[in-house]
């Protein structure tokens, strides 16, 4: 961030001869920039959220239980929120989650997936486990009533509203998967746009 | 030109002997408007809408207006756009087709919802779908079948990351 400026006066500076300590000086802010994203730290395609609080959720799942997050403790969680009437988004997410765990191997029966409604009005629990097993048996469905859902989404900073189209209603919400570790930590958020095997690429980050 | 207008007239002929007193509308495909790689996603039961994809050109500017189907109660245009990570969708009143470039109705982009569906859609069935166009202040119609592919279909072109445009 503070580079241009100490570029703009070492250009000024330049015609008259170097000052050693400045030089000294500039150098060692080029080794720190270059030792702050250096090798040491693994660069993800995805949103580094590890130092953000980890989200929870109170929902229950498609038979019906009780279901927080330290449900799933103990293996990555892939967690994305969605309706089954979208037509575009979900799917797409819900597939590249299927390639994923292909690209995965045999390191796929550690990654757990979660999809939590965020239309529990219309995604009843039927419904949603017709819909996420469509994709794959493994896949969990999580729904709760508006307040659960609500909190849930508050939690991990999801953003969903409906909205109203000529015959009926449909939702925007936050198309970004979330990444949570074995330990229950908030790592990575998936964007939308990236491809199953860059998803992977930071997947084996946190597996 | 001429071998257009023989088409039309042809086609209009045949309108008016099948459907003899009802409204007929032009042919759509008569005046250069193409559909191609129609296709719509399948649903598990009790899911009640989904989108319908295609490819549309128009030799000259021209504008999807509506659409119908018997397969659904109601169906709506709608655009999707991702904006800071977060999907919108609205409903759109058209789709302007300009002239000779086709238009992609796809995952990330324009799509057809299909909403109320009568039934659910299992892959390999056929959705009768009625298009209909505006050109030239002619209304235009063009009835396609669009395929059922499975919930896992990708976007046209590739999967996820053929949305990077988004």
């Amino acid at each position: 961030m503070h580079s241009p400026l100490p570029r703009a006066r070492f250009g000024a500076t330049h015609s008259h001869a170097p000052d050693p300590r400045r030089r000294l000086l500039l150098s060692s802010i080029a080794l720190l920039a270059l030792t702050g994203c250096g090798p040491d730290a693994p660069k993800l395609h995805g949103m580094d959220l590890s130092g953000m609080p980890s989200g929870d959720f109170q929902l229950q799942d498609t038979d019906g239980r009780e279901r927080k997050l330290a449900d799933y403790a103990g293996q990555p969680v892939m967690l994305f929120f969605g309706f089954t009437q979208c037509p575009d988004i979900c799917p797409t997410a819900l597939t590249r989650a299927v390639e994923i765990k292909t690209l995965l191997g045999a390191d796929a029966s550690k990654l757990r997936v979660l999809f939590i409604t965020v239309d529990p009005e219309r995604d009843t629990p039927e419904i949603l486990r017709a819909y996420t097993q469509a994709f794959d048996p493994d896949f969990v469905g999580l729904r709760g009533n508006a307040e659960q859902t609500r909190a849930a989404a508050q939690s991990f900073k999801v953003f969903y509203q409906k909205v109203a189209t000529g015959s009926s209603y449909t939702m925007d919400h936050t198309a970004l998967t979330y990444v949570i570790d074995a330990n229950g930590k908030l790592r990575i958020a998936l964007r939308h746009q990236q491809s199953a095997q860059e998803c992977v690429d930071d997947l084996r980050t946190v597996l | 030109m001429k071998k257009i207008a023989i088409k039309s007239l042809a086609a209009a002929a045949f309108a008016f002997c099948a459907l003899a007193g009802a409204n007929h509308v032009a042919l759509a495909q008569d005046a250069g408007i193409k559909v191609d790689d129609a296709w719509v996603r399948a649903t598990v039961p009790s899911q009640h809408a989904t989108g319908v994809f295609m490819r549309l050109t128009s030799n000259a500017a021209g504008r999807l207006v509506g659409v119908e189907s018997q397969a659904a109660k109601h169906v709506e245009i709608h655009e999707m756009a991702m904006q800071d990570n977060v999907m919108k969708m609205r409903q759109v009143p058209g789709i302007d087709l300009p002239a000779g470039q086709p238009v992609e109705l796809k995952p990330g982009g324009y799509h057809v919802m299909l909403l109320g569906l009568k039934a659910p859609l299992n892959v390999g069935d056929k959705v009768p779908v009625t298009l209909k166009f505006e050109q030239g202040g002619k209304l235009l119609e063009q009835r396609v079948e669009a395929e059922v592919r499975g919930l896992t279909a990708p976007a046209h072109g590739g999967g996820a990351a053929a949305n990077h445009k988004h």
